[in-house]
């Protein structure tokens, strides 16, 4: 099974320290990891980081990957003008470094991308004619359809509509278990954290401050502190944790 | 049962989608191939002496079989022009794609970067002056100034690129930044050189095919043939491209490195073609858009489009350029903008879907 571990990790934008240290348990494929922290805490960052588009010290340290290419990242969602079908792009996000010549496995598994993500009927359109929510979900297919072991994604719900938002959650969940695939999710609905993911880490001001269940975690008091909120966190009429936040301090 | 049926029925059918889609495209390559060859032999009968398009196949299936006069007018004096306007039709056809992918901007073209204005300085300075930049048989000097100066040119803007602060979005306006720099110290050449110098500055900067002769063809169509696998190769990571760097990157592509490649393949492709028929501003910006339109962007398809389209329009000029005023052969890059312009309007206005 795939494992990720975080040791001293940093980065820096020219002289600006983004990241400084940090390390993290090991976290396990199958479990759902959320990256919480306010704005400009380094979230997007550290996804860079850990990918390998950024240099800085410390080690990003992946154990009992099978493939070559374990990681996927899904970036914050921009704009696109691109003339392609929904399709192509996300054909085109599998077959990146093989040849030119797509086999009938590689439509197979965009066609079975786009039906995870309840996608399949947008094919035919072009990328930039479908909507923000929708290119999400679109980023998210091209994420998924290079079989990933360990999943980035950087706020995959911030354009979608409640309904998309849980069952994109709902969806990754049940992927993560059935693939035993790692999946760190950054998010900013701290409801949406304790309700599907095992995990947290938070971020600020590119430090971790605190990592561990994300029951634990996510505390009135890290909501003070990080969020600068007053909130409560109860268990709803089902028994789940419901969070509650009253104003801002 | 039912939703296993479902599932496997969509899956035909997003299977299905694609594989029309590519199937279509197929057909629309070999439709403009067919043109193109149609085209070509269209070119080839046109003329002072004109053939029909029989005799033209005759010729060309077997040049023993026509009439020596024949022989020497199709094979030995149109074949090059007719065989360069392709090659150097899908060259800068090929160059403004590429420009336009890496760069991310629907205005970049050999002709927007100052490509084509480098390579008209470096030609001016050779037919007003003399001024013989690398040594070279007194044919080529022309061409080879004006090749380095647009290679000269491509890798200053390159190197202004690099600077901190330059976004792919500035690049363009370095580029027509260059133009305004080149359109000024051709302005000073033309100032202090005579009025014959004059006349073949201003006619070499008009872009004419009639320069092309069988050396320069293989020339051309071997840097084509050398950069073609060469930009193939990297199909998917340029077609990722168009989702923009951060998306590329994640998928694993390097766009700083995969920039700094195309843009020196094309430099090269821009800087040939230029050289040996002077301007044509037109192909390379609008051969890619009308590409665009046909087969998107999935380089696969967009990359020979790209070519044929750039192919064709300066084929269909070529043709035009000798039957607008018979007896007279109107310099290419004037009827390929005069032409094609407003066909490529037309294309804009009435197309449904939006190319960029």
């Amino acid at each position: 099974m795939v494992t990720l571990q975080l040791d001293r990790l940093s980065a820096r934008y020219g002289r600006r320290q983004i990241l400084a240290e940090i390390s993290t348990p090991r976290f396990e494929g199958g479990r759902v990891v959320a990256l919480l922290g306010p704005n400009a805490a380094g979230k997007s960052t550290l996804f860079r980081r850990i990918f390998g588009l950024l240099k800085g010290g410390g080690e990003v340290r992946i154990t009992g990957a099978a493939s070559e290419r374990p990681v996927a990242y899904m970036p914050q969602d921009t704009g696109v003008n691109a003339v392609l079908t929904v399709y192509e792009s996300v054909l085109m996000a599998r077959m990146q470094g093989r040849s030119l010549k797509v086999r009938p496995e590689d439509l197979a598994k965009v066609d079975q991308a786009l039906d995870e993500l309840g996608i399949s009927p947008l094919g035919a359109r072009d990328i930039g004619d479908i909507s923000g929510g929708q290119r999400q979900l679109v980023s998210a297919a091209q994420a998924l359809v290079q079989e990933p072991e360990i999943l980035l994604l950087d706020e995959p719900t911030s354009a979608l509509d409640l309904n998309r938002q849980i069952s994109l959650l709902t969806i990754l969940r049940r992927l993560a278990r059935e693939r035993e695939m790692l999946i760190m999710v950054a998010l900013h609905d701290l409801g949406h954290a304790l309700r599907f993911t095992d995990e947290a880490m938070v971020l600020q001001n590119g430090q971790l401050i605190a990592c561990g269940s994300t029951a634990e975690v996510v505390t009135p008091e890290l909501l003070h502190r990080v969020y600068r909120v007053a909130a409560r966190i109860e268990p709803c009429s089902k028994g789940r944790p419901q969070l509650i936040v009253e104003e801002s301090v | 049962m039912s939703v296993e049926i479902a599932r496997t029925s969509q899956q035909v059918k997003g299977h299905g989608f694609y594989r029309a889609l590519v199937l279509r495209r197929q057909l629309i390559l070999l439709a403009l191939t067919l043109a193109l060859a149609l085209s070509f032999c269209i070119d080839l009968a046109l003329g002072p002496a004109r053939f029909s398009l029989g005799e033209v196949m005759a010729a060309l299936a077997s040049p023993d079989a026509v009439s020596q006069q024949a022989r020497v007018i199709l094979w030995e004096i149109r074949m090059p022009v007719a065989l360069m306007a392709l090659v150097v039709g899908a060259s800068l056809s090929i160059a403004g794609a590429q420009m336009q992918t890496i760069l991310s901007n629907p205005l970049a073209s050999p002709f927007t970067l100052g490509i084509s204005a480098g390579a008209s300085f470096g030609a001016a300075l050779a037919l007003a002056f003399g001024v013989v930049i690398v040594p070279a048989a007194v044919e080529y000097v022309v061409p080879i100034n004006a090749f380095v100066m647009a290679m000269v040119t491509a890798f200053l803007i390159h190197a202004m690129s690099l600077r901190r602060g330059v976004t792919i979005e500035t690049i363009v306006l370095l580029g027509i930044a260059m133009v305004f720099i080149f359109n000024s110290l051709m302005a000073l050449i033309q100032f202090f050189s005579s009025q014959q110098a004059v006349a073949a500055v201003v006619f070499w900067t008009m872009g004419s095919l009639t320069k092309a002769t069988w050396p320069k063809f293989w020339v051309a169509l071997t840097v084509l043939v050398a950069v073609l696998p060469l930009l193939a190769r990297h199909g998917w990571a340029l077609t990722a491209m168009r989702l923009g760097d951060t998306k590329a990157e994640s998928m694993g592509v390097n766009p700083r490195a995969l920039r700094l490649e195309v843009m020196v393949l094309v430099s090269l492709l821009a800087a040939i073609a230029v050289a040996f028929v002077g301007t044509i501003g037109f192909i390379g910006l609008v051969g890619p858009h009308i590409a665009r339109m046909l087969v998107g962007e999935d380089q696969r398809f967009f990359l020979p489009g790209s070519a044929l389209c750039g192919a064709l329009i300066l084929s269909i000029g070529s043709v035009l350029s000798k039957i607008i005023l018979p007896g007279t052969v109107i310099p290419i890059g004037i009827i390929t903008s005069l032409v094609g312009i407003p066909f490529f309007l037309f294309l804009i206005l009435n197309h449904k879907k939006a190319s960029w």
